[in-house]
């Protein structure tokens, strides 16, 4: 097998041009599908990206009731939904992967107000002692909840730019006093997400599918939220895993645990997980539906380049009539001539789909230049298009090994 | 008995013309023997060689090699006796040209399945015994005729056949290269290896000790006395 391998070698080195030429179908059917691949997997990585955000990896598991949040605004509390106790935040961070468990409270409300502006559509988070660190969110100006600020009630506040930017319009608005449901509340910081995350956004699809409407969030201690809300109200839970592919599983976990708690008389109030990978998977299906068909059409093109092989192969097999009618003479048998022919017909579309993947990556590198496209290389793509490429070689070199094993040695010695 | 062939007869279809090319021939060749078959181009001996090689199967008739009834055997099998019990050369070496010589010698070990390490050490061992041992890495093109089918002899040596199957060998080199080969087909006939050799040259095939004349497709043996008549 080496050996063939070996003269296989020798065998395309010494006609350099012509292995070339027959390899050129090859190369650029592989090419093309790498450069294809590439950009989907580009593209793909990009909707994950910009549907989940970057290095989070937070999933929210949140109270519904049929297929919308459950509403304690017009709803009220209800009946059979038990309050989250540190048995059951237990319970949730034995999920596998799950670094972190936060609970918060959360109500749209339009009653917030600096002076005589409103947060209107903003939401209301009633966020416990560790919800910051779980998010990743950092300080960016004054201080963040102290745990005074949770045993003694402290009636402060935190903002996000987006509230900042809506109440405060510029003003500084640390130490003011906010009114939430007329409540005072005194501003002691700014929070914002330690990574800044904007979605890629390149076209209008990409902008109606991706861009938020940042209404605002305000925080407060979540000891606090009776105060201005009710007691008893259910909670949301927020989970933080290891790596981006954990979140759809513990997500599916946390809300299994959750619901088992659950006595409701309403089937439909039920956690649930916000699924982004599964929102991401629905988009990049659609994208990836259309550009199979250009993987198909470049299929077509390795079936020509095979052919172009098998064309060449028979070619090769009627020059080298000779060193078989010797092989033969001297003991081969048909098999090893057989051999001797697949390995180099493989060998050669194998070289061509190597010589493919490299020529696709540069494609796609180029493509992602011009067009400012994101592309990524799949290493399972490439390896499998030089994989697919020898399986070429063997079926389209079938035909010539087999005229060349079955060739009479007697003719084939006559020739000369 | 190394070869018995008992009533060969070889027929070629030619568009609608049956050409008889061998007719009844008998041949016995003993362990150990030197023997020429000459003939004019066209006698039928170049059908007989393929024969006697396995190459070619007869109409009709018996081929015992080695007393194993070759007509007998499979494709498969006579792969195995040719790689086993024949050594091949011809007029034109039939050397891979971008194969080294001892690439070329090795080539009937790798079909025999012997390990990397040792078809090296025995194409080496049988370059020396046709005295190339130090061109083993000499490529065709580089050798002179006499050395190429030194090369040849080798690998049809280096498995240790009990035949050495030859056609004109000679045919295609000067006489001081030829005179060479002989002298190394009389050693190596010397050293126990049966011989049968094809050629159209009368001085050549003297040097064997036996010699078939084959014309339009009949056989027959030359007495040594009736040579030495002529000669005297």
């Amino acid at each position: 097998m080496l050996e063939n391998i070996r003269l296989s070698f020798k065998g395309i080195w010494s006609h350099k041009m012509r292995s070339f030429l027959t390899m050129l179908g090859i190369i650029i059917g592989i090419a093309a599908i790498i450069a294809i691949v590439s950009t989907i997997k580009g593209t793909n990585e990009q909707i994950k990206e910009n549907i989940v955000g970057s290095g989070d990896n937070t999933v929210d598991i949140a109270l519904y009731q049929g297929d919308w949040m459950y509403e304690m605004g017009y709803e009220g509390i209800p009946a059979g939904v038990p309050v989250i106790n540190d048995d059951i935040v237990e319970e949730l961070k034995d999920i596998p992967n799950v670094k972190n468990v936060s609970l918060y409270l959360s109500r749209q409300d339009y009653a917030v107000y600096y002076l005589n502006t409103a947060l209107s559509g903003g939401y209301v988070m009633g966020v416990d002692e560790n919800y910051f660190s779980t998010c990743n969110f950092i300080i960016q100006k004054g201080r963040g909840f102290t745990k005074e600020d949770y045993t003694k009630y402290h009636k402060v506040a935190l903002l996000d730019p987006d509230s900042e930017e809506a109440l405060f319009q510029g003003e500084d608005a640390i130490g003011k006093t906010i009114e939430i449901k007329s409540e005072p509340y005194i501003v002691i910081g700014i929070v914002d997400k330690a990574q800044e995350f904007e979605p890629v956004i390149n076209s209008l699809e990409d902008y109606y599918t991706y861009a938020e409407d940042s209404t605002g969030k305000v925080y407060i201690p979540d000891s606090t939220w009776p105060i201005v809300y009710q007691f008893d109200e259910p909670q949301n839970v927020v989970l933080q895993v290891e790596s981006t592919d954990d979140m759809t599983n513990a997500g599916k976990d946390g809300a299994a645990i959750l619901n088992a708690y659950l006595q409701v008389s309403d089937e439909t109030i039920k956690y649930r997980a916000e699924d982004l990978l599964e929102q991401a998977k629905k988009i990049q299906q659609l994208s990836e539906s259309t550009n199979s068909m250009l993987i198909w059409i470049a299929g077509i093109s390795l079936i020509v380049g095979g052919i172009g092989v098998m064309n060449i192969m028979l070619v090769s097999v009627t020059e080298r009539t000779q060193e078989i009618g010797l092989k033969k003479a001297i003991g081969a048998r048909k098999s090893n001539i057989l051999g001797q022919f697949l390995t180099e017909a493989a060998v050669l579309t194998s070289l061509g789909g190597i010589f493919g993947v490299l020529t696709g990556i540069g494609l796609a590198e180029i493509i992602s230049k011009v067009t400012d496209m994101p592309v990524a290389i799949s290493v399972p793509a490439a390896v499998a298009s030089v994989a697919f490429s020898m399986i070429i070689g063997v079926v389209f070199g079938m035909l010539p090994s087999y005229k060349a094993a079955n060739l009479d040695p007697i003719e084939a010695l006559r020739r000369e | 008995m190394i070869l018995d062939l008992k009533h060969i007869f070889k027929d070629y279809q030619q568009d609608k013309l049956v050409v008889p090319v061998l007719k009844d021939i008998n041949l016995q060749v003993e362990e150990g023997e030197y023997v020429a078959i000459m003939g004019p181009s066209g006698s039928g001996k170049t059908t007989l060689m393929n024969i006697i090689g396995c190459l070619d199967k007869p109409t009709t008739g018996e081929f015992y090699l080695e007393g194993n009834d070759i007509l007998k055997l499979k494709d498969r099998e006579l792969s195995g006796v040719r790689l086993n019990s024949i050594g091949f050369v011809f007029q034109s070496f039939h050397l891979m040209p971008r194969e080294s010589a001892l690439e070329n010698v090795a080539l009937p070990l790798s079909y025999a399945g012997v390990k990397k390490k040792e078809r090296k050490e025995r194409a080496l061992r049988a370059l020396e015994r046709v005295g190339l041992g130090e061109r083993a890495t000499f490529m065709p093109t580089q050798l002179s005729g006499g050395q190429k089918q030194r090369v040849a002899i080798a690998r049809a040596m280096v498995n240790n056949p009990k035949i050495l199957l030859a056609d004109e060998p000679t045919g295609a080199l000067d006489s001081k290269s030829g005179a060479q080969i002989m002298e190394l087909f009389q050693r190596l006939n010397e050293e126990g290896v049966t011989i049968v050799m094809i050629t159209h040259d009368a001085n050549i095939a003297n040097h064997a000790k036996r010699i078939y004349h084959i014309i339009d497709g009949e056989i027959s043996e030359e007495t040594r006395e009736e040579e030495h008549h002529e000669e005297v």
